[in-house]
């Protein structure tokens, strides 16, 4: 009886012990389990939600050029779990530990719109997009996507685009399985490799040939290597020999080399109006003639690439890929 | 009662091989539909069937499916119709990357982009769908109708497509492939099989298109090599809409009036056909046209055989330049078979089969202005294995695996 009482006594401390989790850890098992977590809150990525400010194990980052998003100014962070390391590897994508976690905040007009989530579990990588409520205290799942009427950056109506479950991965896809499209250490600043090697959350700074680079001073980089970058970060994703768009044979990722398969003198494939009359991917010399820049420059359905996560034109990333082309020698 | 051991042993068998809590996901349509309808393309599981009830689905936005062995069932091709007029974004209306799906009964109206495409999904079977356009052949009409693309294990059947900016049905860098028994009209292409293996195209009727059933293969991707390919017992006729293609796509240098149109590949079979009416040219079998820059590839027809089709009626308004002249001189129209002169020559049977022009066009890549056209009479095949692909010996199976036709019946 009284060893009855002492085990009901051990377990209701226990039962004490995890309804007040201690403060600012990120709940693992959310990562980790096979629920998808209904509100952004039960991961405890956050110490403050509304301002975006992380526990001291949730890690901000910023990419040399980021993928454009209508404008969104986006709020990034990287959770390893305490103990683990990512493992370096080479130029490319970070390897991040089972238990990690990807996460990225939309906030457009001062408001936080989504954030996506990107959870590292035992059978593979799950991606999950979480609108935010109008009060700005709780971001939802919304599994089937959904459409938000916003003002974009230049003021404009904008009918913005929150990705269902699916559309995560027809980015985050390769060869069939999500998969992290970033960060990769060519398009990372080497302090802040340097700074994860150091608190103990990478194995070792990897060397990096050639990085991405910063887009903001793109002005003051070759004009090849600032559109380059570009189209890495926006188009690469699925036009990669594995991606969404392998069937194109139009490769845009940061280490290729052929100029067909980057779209010099190349012929569309499937592009059907998306084509805009014109033959050639990229003509050297002539972004007007060039299919890369016609699709960048139109809103259409059917025609606009990226085909998701752009309802605005990107005035900035069409005058970098118009200069790179059009200086490109005939 | 006594229950027979061979039905326990049979349900039993269903048991095992049926996944364990297959279920039925019903959607319908009207307020919501969009998201209503994506979440359950979500939380299907494999073995499920999402079925959507009759009516006309108002949808914002392209929908994909990324789970396998899904069914997706309508109400039929005329009752449930997944209306895209209002589409916003996405390269098309449904998107299907998982493997062994099946999508049947239902409708596809009105998408910006293609209408359903499915990529790197192994086993799929596309049946009683029907797309379309409905204002007509239009520049502005998506390419494709039905885009199945890189993947092993194809069934298009029974399906109905029309006003395809590019294809009605277009299989790419593909295998194992059976288009049979649909209706594809006033598309530019009726039915396009490109960079893909082993096809039957069996039972079609494409009609008033610019070019009936097209098989090319394209250099600079990554599947090429397109061939052993099996067109048999088609009604190709009267495919004669002015070609719609936006400029730059490779069907945009198909010219109106065209039935069967073989280029490069290597092991086409054509035969059984009806092919009528058709203003420029029953069967045309040529060279990629374009410069190209790409050492795998093989830009000639090879291992071409025509037999026993029915021709009539065609090549009587070709859109070739001095076309009137030529028909003139070939008295009244002009002889069925087209050849480019380029490569080695298609081989025919007999009969209208074998009675052909070629351009003798000087080399690959040369312009129409070259051409030098004569007279040509068909030689027979040097053998049983002539329209093998090089190298095969004795026929290579061609079409489904026959394991997806339980997926297309009533």
């Amino acid at each position: 009886m009284r060893l009855l009482a002492a085990a009901l006594l051990l377990l209701g401390g226990a039962v004490a012990v995890s309804a007040t989790p201690p403060p600012l850890l990120v709940h693992d098992g959310k990562i980790t389990g096979s629920e998808y977590p209904q509100v952004l809150s039960e991961y405890g990525f956050f110490v403050s939600a509304a301002g975006q400010i992380p526990v001291p194990t949730v890690t901000p980052y910023r990419l040399n050029t980021p993928l454009w998003s209508d404008g969104a100014e986006k709020l990034r962070f990287v959770y390893i779990p305490v103990g683990q390391q990512a493992k370096a590897q080479g130029d490319g994508l970070l390897d991040l530990p089972v238990g990690s976690a990807l996460i990225k905040t939309f906030k457009l007009g001062g408001k936080l719109i989504e954030t996506r989530v990107l959870l590292h579990r035992a059978e593979g990588w799950v991606a999950l997009p979480y609108v935010w409520d109008a009060d700005q205290h709780e971001a939802r799942l919304t599994l089937g996507g959904k459409r938000i009427a916003l003002a974009g950056p230049d003021g404009k109506a904008l009918s913005y685009a929150v990705p269902n479950k699916n559309q995560c991965k027809e980015c985050h896809g390769v060869s069939g399985a999500v998969t992290p499209i970033g960060p990769k250490a060519y398009n990372l600043a080497p302090a802040w490799l340097a700074a994860l090697q150091k608190a103990g959350k990478l194995d070792r700074v990897p060397t990096v040939a050639k990085r991405i680079p910063l887009w903001e001073h793109r002005d003051r980089a070759d004009a090849a290597l600032a559109a380059r970058g570009y189209l890495d970060v926006n188009c690469a994703h699925c036009h990669n020999p594995d991606g969404a768009a392998s069937n194109s044979g139009l490769y845009l990722g940061w280490l290729e080399s052929d100029p067909i398969k980057l779209g010099i003198g190349k012929r569309p494939v499937a592009a059907g109006r998306g084509s805009g009359n014109l033959e050639f991917d990229v003509v050297p010399g002539d972004p007007a003639h060039s299919i890369l820049y016609y699709r960048m420059a139109s809103l259409e359905g059917g025609i606009a690439m990226p085909e998701l996560g752009r309802a605005a034109l990107d005035p900035d990333g069409m005058a970098a890929v118009q200069k790179w082309i059009g200086e490109m020698r005939r | 009662m006594r229950i027979p051991t061979a039905i326990i042993a049979a349900v039993s068998a269903l048991a095992l091989t049926a996944p364990a809590r297959a279920k039925t996901i019903q959607v319908a349509a009207g307020e919501g539909a969009q998201g209503r309808l994506q979440e359950a393309l979500i939380v299907a599981q494999p073995g499920d069937v999402v079925e959507l009830a009759a009516g006309r689905f108002a949808l914002t936005d392209g929908l994909s499916l990324d789970v396998n062995g899904v069914t997706v069932r309508g109400a039929g091709m005329e009752g449930t119709v997944l209306d895209f007029s209002g589409q916003q974004g996405a390269g098309e209306g449904l998107l299907v990357t998982s493997d062994d799906v099946t999508l049947r009964d239902f409708a596809v109206e009105n998408t910006k982009g293609d209408g359903i495409k499915s990529k790197g999904a192994d086993n799929v079977v596309y049946y009683r769908i029907r797309v379309t356009w409905t204002g007509g052949p239009k520049e502005t009409n998506g390419a494709y109708g039905i885009y199945p693309v890189a993947s092993t294990g194809v069934l298009v059947d029974g399906c109905k497509v029309s006003g395809a900016s590019d294809a009605g049905i277009y299989v790419g860098q593909s295998k194992a492939i059976t288009v049979r028994y649909n209706m594809v009209e006033n598309s530019v292409a009726g039915i396009e099989i490109e960079n893909s293996r082993d096809a039957l195209v069996t039972g079609n009727l494409v009609t008033r298109n610019t070019g009936g059933i097209l098989i090319f293969d394209l250099p600079n991707l990554p599947v090429m090599g397109g061939g052993n390919t099996v067109i048999s017992d088609n009604l190709v006729v009267a495919n004669d809409t002015p070609n719609f293609a936006p400029k730059g796509n490779i069907v945009a240098g198909v010219r109106r009036g065209t039935g069967v149109m073989v280029m490069a590949n290597d092991g086409v079979r054509i035969s059984g056909n009806q092919i009528h009416g058709n203003p420029t040219a029953a069967i045309m079998v040529v060279s990629y046209p374009n410069k190209f820059d790409d050492p795998r590839y093989q830009p000639s027809p090879r291992n071409i055989v025509i037999m026993v089709n029915s021709l009539d009626r065609n090549g009587t308004d070709p859109q070739v330049p001095g076309g009137a002249q030529l028909v003139a001189a070939f008295g009244g129209a002009l002889p069925p078979v087209l050849w480019d002169g380029v490569g080695t020559a298609p081989r025919a049977v007999g009969g209208a089969d074998t009675t052909a022009w070629s351009l003798n066009l000087p080399a690959q890549g040369a312009g129409f202005e070259t051409a030098k056209p004569t007279p040509l009479v068909l030689l027979r095949p040097l053998g049983p294995t002539h329209g093998m692909p090089s190298g095969d010996m004795k026929p290579a199976p061609v079409g489904a695996p026959a394991a997806l036709d339980a997926r297309a019946r009533p």
